[in-house]
Formats: structure tokens, C-alpha cells, sequence
């Protein structure tokens, strides 16, 4: 495998093979080692044209604790944003010779074209394109919800997930429907009809616009951010609404199973998408998530870049 | 006005019939089965089929002003290359043809290229911005003798704005060419709104920001009794309407491009922004919807919508590029594919549909002839047993934007006459000679 | 193809290592045994099984995994990380006892070397193998030694453990030359 840029790129013993990986690495992590010399000669390029302080520092945290060199590049004050364009950001990071790129961009497809054009010799990896995928989300928040609920090979299998929130705008909705369906989950989507995709009733995944009726039946749920400019498209009336039909009270939590967790991606609108008692509460794993998320891209980085480059395509 | 003469022999007129043709002085001197005469150059069509020479109502010339994708000069040899002999240029130059001015300079740089005639299209409201009816009337009786007026590019949206100009153009026996699209149902699309753009996470282009302009519009044409063509038709939906609105005797002509009668939006999948155009790429039953219309006639001609663009604005992620794809020099052989070798069409019906038909629209009134003994020399020569790759790097159009690259397709044009004068013999261009 | 320790053979070897074990170093009190997966695991296991019945108490053992740690990660596919468990003990100031199959070219135990500084620092790094076939490419040695069984590069050595093939043996195949 040598670029990671949708979930449909890993078969399902790949998906399974990172998140045992990072189980592993968790472990080391939890215990006295802080630094593994396995990437050390490598150089990552974050290239981040979208703003993201969270997802960059965990693929940055990931990379230093295998002792590959990371550089960063940021869209705000670099040449990107006085139009610079993508290929030519692409093909001066190549001549400084870096080994894999981890990019995150607004437009979707920006991962794939990188990839495909060759404009870079090294890996790429999608830290999120546009409204399209974030893969490295999707293999944490399953790692997350295995380790809580896991059971069965895949350790997913049969558990029933709700992805509640913006799901049209959502690159975290698209790639946690195509993985947790891949390991055997049953997904719902809960959302306002006007923020569905026409053709989501194509994705393996069922719809409900009822929040109420989702709720005592999964044993996760997972909150999307909302943004409030989706207001002033008419995508719904104002914030109120949104959360009295689609927010994670407490009242709604009181309601889920014993052994339900809360979850979000981050960052969190408090009050809008979820309560900020629910976000604080023992059920929600939202901070949880994040560690797991260094683990996570410290097995992708190590599934893609450690091997040789006599293995193209899967193992 | 040309002093040459050409003998062509064993071609197939229409497809139907093998027989000899004599050009002489700018016209057909001659036609029957066995022709002789020792001054005319010679040129052997035997298993060719002789068309009159094809003529495009809408193509992106993109001179004045985006001269670095295109000029006149350079799409003429394209559209030489593709065996047409007419090219309506579309008003979204910059300066906008919105005035005699503009138009009749486009119309000069046709002549000196010489390789084609060029017919302006005036823009229907100045600037293209859809508020204010631009100098139809000057454009009308202007040199360029302009008869089409299309805001393509942008939609006329305003009801009220579509309604004065079908009523204005009564006088100057106009017709609009409607780019139909629904601005507000369309705001940042990337692509047909469906199932693979719902995967992609790209923004939808909804049908019905198509149909429902079509449907309004129609009704409008119905309403003052005037002339209505419809652009690059790409809907099954638009497709119904217009039928339904040619039952009831509504003054209503479509067209549809070469590349929505055989492209889907899956090709999007790669994120290659060469299948990026507008009217987006639709699905499979619409390409057949539309194959259909094109034969029943519901859909009265093929109009290439010849988009040039630069490649970095190309060569660049999905979002930040260029709508459109460049099509002269692959267009008869893209409807050879999917309509004659489909049994759709014959070679007449091709004739019809990207000859005749065009050049009536638009009142060419020296194009689209019969091929007939007197009619002026406009030929278009496609030997249908050979075929060919596309190659972008090798196209005449100055830009490269083809999303037929690597294709194998049937026919090759082999010849273009244009006035009687050679304008590519044996698949290469002749360029006039000053 | 020829079998070079039968089942008995290797339970003999292993209850010898084992009591040189002790006996080098004068008890189990300071020792902490680490089995490098897979197969060293397993004979990790056994091993402080066996010193614990000699001892009369418990022994200090767990796994090391020194796939991060290896130095020819990159001429093949990633290697799936196996578990690593260090005793609650640890292994600061003891004496670390690796145990692993076959020795051949030393990469292995100096990657477990990397390993085990990340982890701490030992008094003393000490190796048991059940198996040494010679042919190292690294300064490397062996303290306790099952086996020496010399071997051409062209052989391969295989250790089967009832752990997990079901049955202890160790093979020789291939041919000398």
C-alpha cells in the first residue's frame, strides 16, 4: 500500500491490521517508551493547506515518536496562500526530498490528484479533503469504539453506530460509514433531510431524521460538528431548532444503554451539536479520541512507510 | 472565387450512393457515377462518405481577450481538422460581444484565417450580466449579420429579462440560444448532483436546474411566439419537455454535445478535472435518452461547446479548475461511434443533424446545402473504416483539454473543402495561402 | 530435510538452560527473562516455568517485540507488531535474560538491545538460544545454548513448538551445498 487516501483503499484485514498495530503501539506508548527508532531517516511533510491545529500536531506527534524528521507547512503565510499553486507546493516539497506528505486541503480529491499526478515521489496520506474523506479519523474512532465495545474478529461486528449532524458537508461521516460498514457495523445517519447527500440512500448505512427514536438502540453515537454558516444557507431555520431536534442533551443521554459512548470529533460547538455536560460527562470518550488518534497515525505511518518498496499494493 | 478544381471519385454522397463529384470555382460543378476531367486534381475517396461540410452552433473561440487558450486563427484549423466549415463563436469573450464592434471583429478574424467561416454570436444582455438587452439590432445588421444570441456561459435567469429578448428578437429574425441552468440550484456545483458526487463529496449540479429553465422557457417561446434553441442539452428530463413542447408546435431547437452522448459522471471518480465541463456529465440513462432525442429528432443537431482552457487551469485539484473540454477535432467521430455504429443514425441523418439543421438555425444561408450540382463547395469527407487514437499533445486547438486522450475512435476525416478551397487533404490542414 | 533435536532433546536443553541459568547468576532474585516472539515466547515461558519448579517461587518474565527496532524493515512489507509485556519488576538494575530460538546473524538480539534500552537500563544483558547456527554478521554471542548445529547459508532452520505447530521439534532443511 503506498498512499492512504480513502478508506476504499484498504481491504478489511488492512483496516484490522492498523488498528491491532496501534493497539500495540498504545501499549509501548502507555509504558516507558516515548521514542521508537523505526521511520528514523524519514522525512514527513505535513502539507496543511486547510487550517487544523489538532489533526496536524497528532500526525506530528505520530511522526517524532518515530523518529522521522517532520516538516510543516501551513497554508496561512506560506506561498500557498498567496496562490501558489498545489503542484508547485508539490514539486519543491519533492526536491527537498520528503518521504511521505500528509495533506490535508479544502478541496476534494486534492489527496488523490497529488497521488495520481505524481508530481511526488512518496507516499500520501489524507488528512482530509474537502467534504470527501479522513481516513486517519475513521480507523481512530473505530480503534475507539473497539476498545470500549469490542467484540467478535473485526471486533466491530453487529454493534450498531448513529453519525448525527451535517452528514452532506461531513468528510468524517463519509469515511466512518464506508470503515465501520467494512468491519461489519450497522450505521445510522441521523440528520435534518435538508444535510443528506442525494444518493445517500446508495451508502451502507440506514437514515433517520429522528434523533429520539436512534437513541436506545445503538451502542454509539457519533456527533458531527455543525457550522453555523449551514444557517445562513437554509440548510435549518436557526441554531435553536438544531439542537432541540438534534442535539446531545443530557436529557437524550439519560436515554441511551448503560454501556453507550459519546463521541465527536472535535472541535465542538458546546450547546449547538452536544451539551457541554454530555461532552464532559463519564460516557463521552471525546478526549479519549484523541490519543487514540496519535496511535493511530503512528501505525499508518508505520503500515506505509516502514516497509520496503518491493511491496505495491496490499499485504 | 477559387481558381482550383478537385475531382473527387468513388466517394459515398450521404453514405448512400458511390459517385463522382467536380468542384469548381467555389461550387459542386458536377455530380454523377463516373466523371472525367484532366485539369481537376484528383482524389481518391473509394469506402469515404461525402458530407456537407458540417457547421458548429456553438463553440468558445476565446479571442478577443483569453488568446493564451485560443484564437480564431487556431480554432479554425481545428475545426478544419474536424472537418467543419462553419464555427459560431460564442459571446463570453472578453470584451463580451455584446456590440457591433465586437462582433464584426471576430467576424474579420475568421476571414483572415480563411480556413472556416466564423459567425459571431451576439450576447443577449451587455456584459452577459442578465439585466440590460445588449445592441441586438446593431449586431443584427452589422457585418457579421449576426442571427444567434446566447448569454452562454451564464443563463438568462431573469423571467422577465428572457421574455423581452425572445419578444425582441422578432424583429431581426433571431433566435436565443439558452444556456439553461438555474443559478440558485447551482451555487459552487462541481458536478451532476447523484449518487457518485454524494460519494466524492463534491457539490451537486441538479437536473432540474436544467429542466426547470427548459420548462420555463418553452413556455415563454410558446407565449410571444418566437424562436428558442436550447444549449448542450445533457437531461432525460430536458429531453421529455422539449419533446413534449415540439408536440404542441412550440418554435423550440436543442442540441447536444458529442461528449454527453457517450461520458458519465463516474469518469469523476478520478478527480481528473478533465471531465469537469458545464452542463456537467450526467448519467447513463441519460446518455441514452439523449441518443435517442438525437435520432428521433427531438434533438435537432450536435454542437461541439468547443471549451479551450489552458492546462493550469487544468492541472490543479477538482474545486479550483475550469469547466469545459475542447471537441472539433473529435466530434464526427464520436457521433460516428455512438450513432451510426449504434444504428441510430445514417450518414444522411448525420448530415442533417450537423450540416443542414445548424446552418438553418442560425441562418447560415451558405451553409447546410444540399449536395447538389450549384451548391457552394462547403464538403466534409469521414472514411469510416479507419480509425484513430487521440492524442491531446497532438491537437491542433491550441489548448489540450480533450477527456478522449487515449481513445480509439471509428472514422477518420480525412478531407475538408471549405468555398472550394482545400482546407486539409489527407487528415492534414492546409493553411490558406495569403 | 533431517531432524536435528527431537521433543526430548529440546526438554533436556531447556531444563539445562535453565538450571545454568540459575546457577550463573546465583538465583533468580535479580533475573528478569524476556522471550522475543513468536517462538522465543514460548520458550521464555517454559524456561521461567522451569526455574520457578527449581526455585520454589515465582520468576520475573514477559515478551520484547523488536520489530520497530529492526534494521532491515525496508527491503520487505511491514511486519505485524507482535505484543510486548515487561514484568511489573522491570528490568532497571537486573539482570535481563533474552531468550530466543535460533541465533544466525546477531540482527535480531541487537535490535533487542535497542529495545531494551528504550525500556531501561539492566545490570547485565544475557542470551539463551535454543538453537545457535552460526553465521553471524554482527559481534554477538550466546550465553546458554540448547544446541550448536552448523549449518550452510543455503539451509534453513526450522523450530516447531507445540505452542503453537503442534509439535516440538527442530529441522534442518535444504542441503549443505
Amino acid at each position: 500500500m503506498r498512499h492512504l487516501l480513502s478508506i476504499n483503499d484498504l481491504t478489511p484485514s488492512d483496516a484490522i491490521g492498523i488498528l491491532d498495530t496501534a493497539t500495540e503501539l498504545a501499549r509501548i506508548n502507555d509504558g516507558q517508551v516515548k521514542k521508537l527508532p523505526t521511520l528514523r531517516g524519514r522525512t514527513i511533510v505535513n502539507l496543511f493547506a486547510e487550517d487544523s491545529t489538532r489533526t496536524r500536531i497528532s500526525f506530528e506527534a505520530a511522526a517524532k515518536r518515530l523518529s522521522a524528521d517532520v516538516i510543516n507547512f501551513s497554508a496561512k503565510g506560506s506561498s500557498l496562500s498567496k496562490g501558489e499553486s498545489l503542484k508547485d507546493t508539490a514539486q519543491t516539497l519533492q526536491a527537498m526530498g520528503a518521504d511521505a506528505v500528509v495533506i490535508r486541503h479544502s478541496a476534494s480529491g486534492a489527496a488523490q490528484r497529488l497521488a495520481d499526478l505524481e508530481w511526488m515521489s512518496g507516499s500520501v496520506i489524507n488528512a482530509g479533503d474537502g467534504t470527501h474523506e479522513h481516513p486517519s479519523q475513521a480507523l481512530l474512532d473505530a480503534f475507539t469504539i473497539r476498545k470500549h465495545l469490542g467484540k467478535g474478529a473485526s471486533g466491530l461486528k453487529g454493534l450498531r453506530i448513529a453519525i448525527v449532524g451535517d452528514i452532506l458537508h461531513s468528510r468524517v461521516a463519509r469515511s466512518n460509514v464506508l470503515l465501520l460498514s467494512m468491519l461489519g457495523a450497522d450505521v445510522v445517519l441521523v440528520a435534518p433531510p435538508t444535510l443528506l447527500p442525494v444518493g445517500v440512500e446508495s451508502w451502507p448505512a440506514t437514515i433517520s431524521y429522528d434523533f429520539d427514536s436512534v437513541i436506545p438502540n445503538v451502542d454509539a453515537i457519533m456527533m458531527l460538528r455543525v457550522q453555523q454558516e449551514r444557517m445562513s444557507d437554509l440548510f435549518f431555520p436557526n441554531s435553536r431548532e438544531y439542537s432541540r431536534y438534534f442535539g446531545l442533551n443530557s436529557e437524550r443521554m439519560s436515554a441511551m444503554a448503560k454501556h453507550a459512548i459519546v463521541m465527536h470529533p472535535g472541535p465542538m460547538n458546546r450547546g449547538l451539536e452536544i451539551a457541554a455536560d454530555v461532552a464532559d460527562s463519564a460516557r463521552s470518550v471525546i478526549v479519549e479520541q484523541v490519543t487514540n488518534g496519535v496511535n493511530v497515525r503512528m501505525a499508518i505511518l508505520y503500515v506505509l512507510l516502514a516497509g520496503g518498496p518491493l511491496e505495491v499494493g496490499s499485504n | 472565387m477559387s481558381a482550383q478544381r478537385f475531382l473527387l471519385k468513388d466517394g459515398k454522397v450521404l453514405g448512400v450512393a458511390s459517385s463522382d463529384l467536380l468542384i469548381s470555382n467555389g461550387r459542386i460543378e458536377a455530380i454523377s457515377p463516373s466523371i472525367s476531367d484532366e485539369t481537376a486534381t484528383v482524389i481518391d475517396l473509394k469506402g469515404s462518405v461525402v458530407l456537407p461540410g458540417l457547421v458548429d452552433l456553438h463553440t468558445h473561440l476565446r479571442e478577443p481577450g483569453r488568446e493564451d487558450s485560443e484564437t480564431v486563427a487556431s480554432a479554425s484549423r481545428a475545426g478544419a481538422k474536424g472537418g467543419f466549415t462553419a464555427l459560431s463563436a460564442m459571446a463570453n469573450t472578453s470584451p463580451v460581444a455584446d456590440t457591433a464592434g465586437v462582433v464584426e471583429q471576430v467576424y474579420r478574424l475568421g476571414q483572415e484565417a480563411g480556413l472556416v467561416d466564423v459567425f459571431p454570436i451576439g450576447a443577449v444582455t451587455q456584459g452577459l450580466k442578465g439585466e440590460q438587452l445588449s445592441e441586438i439590432g446593431a449586431m443584427a445588421d452589422s457585418v457579421a449579420r449576426v442571427r444567434v444570441f446566447s448569454d452562454d456561459g451564464n443563463c438568462v435567469f431573469d423571467p422577465l429579462v428572457m421574455r423581452r429578448a425572445l419578444e425582441y428578437i422578432k424583429k431581426f429574425d433571431g433566435v436565443i440560444a439558452q444556456h439553461a441552468q438555474e443559478p440558485r440550484l447551482t451555487v459552487g456545483s462541481q458536478m451532476n448532483e447523484g449518487i457518485i458526487s454524494s460519494q466524492l463529496g463534491l457539490k451537486g449540479w441538479p437536473a432540474i436546474a436544467e429542466e426547470a429553465i427548459i420548462a420555463r422557457d418553452v413556455l415563454l417561446a410558446d407565449h410571444v411566439q418566437s424562436r428558442l434553441h436550447i444549449c448542450h442539452v445533457t437531461t432525460a428530463g430536458g429531453v421529455e419537455i422539449i419533446r413534449w413542447a415540439k408536440a404542441r408546435g412550440i418554435q423550440v431547437t436543442a442540441e447536444v454535445t458529442p461528449h454527453h452522448l457517450l461520458l458519465t459522471d463516474d469518469l469523476a471518480s478520478s478527480y481528473d478535472p478533465v471531465f469537469k465541463v458545464n452542463p456537467p456529465l450526467r448519467t447513463e440513462h441519460d446518455v441514452t435518452a439523449l441518443r435517442e432525442a438525437l435520432a428521433d429528432g427531438t434533438i435537432d443537431i450536435v454542437a461541439t461547446d468547443h471549451a479551450p482552457h489552458t492546462s493550469e487551469t487544468k492541472d490543479c485539484e477538482w474545486a479550483e479548475a475550469s469547466f469545459g473540454m475542447i471537441g472539433l477535432e473529435t466530434a464526427l467521430s464520436i457521433v460516428a461511434k455512438t450513432m451510426v455504429d449504434n444504428g441510430l443514425l445514417d450518414w444522411a441523418g448525420v448530415a442533417q443533424r450537423m450540416s443542414i439543421t445548424p446552418a438553418a438555425i442560425g441562418r447560415y444561408s451558405n451553409h447546410g446545402q444540399q449536395l447538389v450540382v450549384g451548391s457552394p463547395a462547403h464538403i466534409t469527407v469521414i472514411n469510416p473504416t479507419k480509425s484513430w487514437v487521440v492524442d491531446c499533445d497532438l491537437v491542433l486547438s491550441k489548448s489540450r483539454n480533450t477527456p478522449f486522450h487515449g481513445y480509439e475512435l471509428p472514422g477518420l476525416v480525412t478531407h475538408t473543402f471549405f468555398d472550394g478551397r482545400a482546407t486539409m487533404i489527407d487528415s492534414k490542414v492546409i493553411d490558406k495561402v495569403v | 530435510m533431517s531432524v536435528a533435536l527431537s521433543a526430548q532433546d529440546i526438554s533436556r536443553a531447556l531444563t539445562r538452560i535453565s538450571h545454568e541459568i540459575l546457577e550463573k547468576n546465583h538465583g533468580s532474585s535479580e533475573i528478569t527473562v524476556l522471550g522475543i516472539p513468536t517462538r522465543g515466547a514460548h520458550l521464555a515461558a517454559r524456561i521461567a516455568a522451569i526455574m520457578s519448579s527449581i526455585e520454589g517461587k515465582e520468576i520475573a518474565h514477559g515478551t520484547l517485540d523488536i520489530t520497530l527496532y529492526r534494521d532491515d524493515l525496508r527491503l520487505r512489507a511491514p511486519r505485524a507488531i507482535m505484543p510486548t509485556s515487561i514484568p511489573p519488576i522491570g528490568i532497571q538494575g537486573r539482570d535481563v535474560i533474552l531468550i530466543d530460538d535460533v541465533l544466525y546473524s546477531g540482527r535480531t538480539i541487537r535490535a533487542a538491545l535497542d529495545a531494551l534500552g528504550e525500556v531501561g537500563r539492566p545490570r547485565t544483558v544475557q542470551l539463551a538460544v535454543l538453537v545457535d547456527r552460526g553465521h553471524r554478521q554482527l559481534p554477538i554471542r550466546a550465553d546458554f545454548v540448547g544446541k550448536n548445529l552448523p549449518t550452510s547459508e543455503k539451509q534453513s532452520v526450522k523450530v516447531s513448538l507445540t505452542e503453537i505447530d503442534g509439535v516440538d521439534e527442530v529441522v534442518i532443511e535444504g542441503v549443505a551445498n
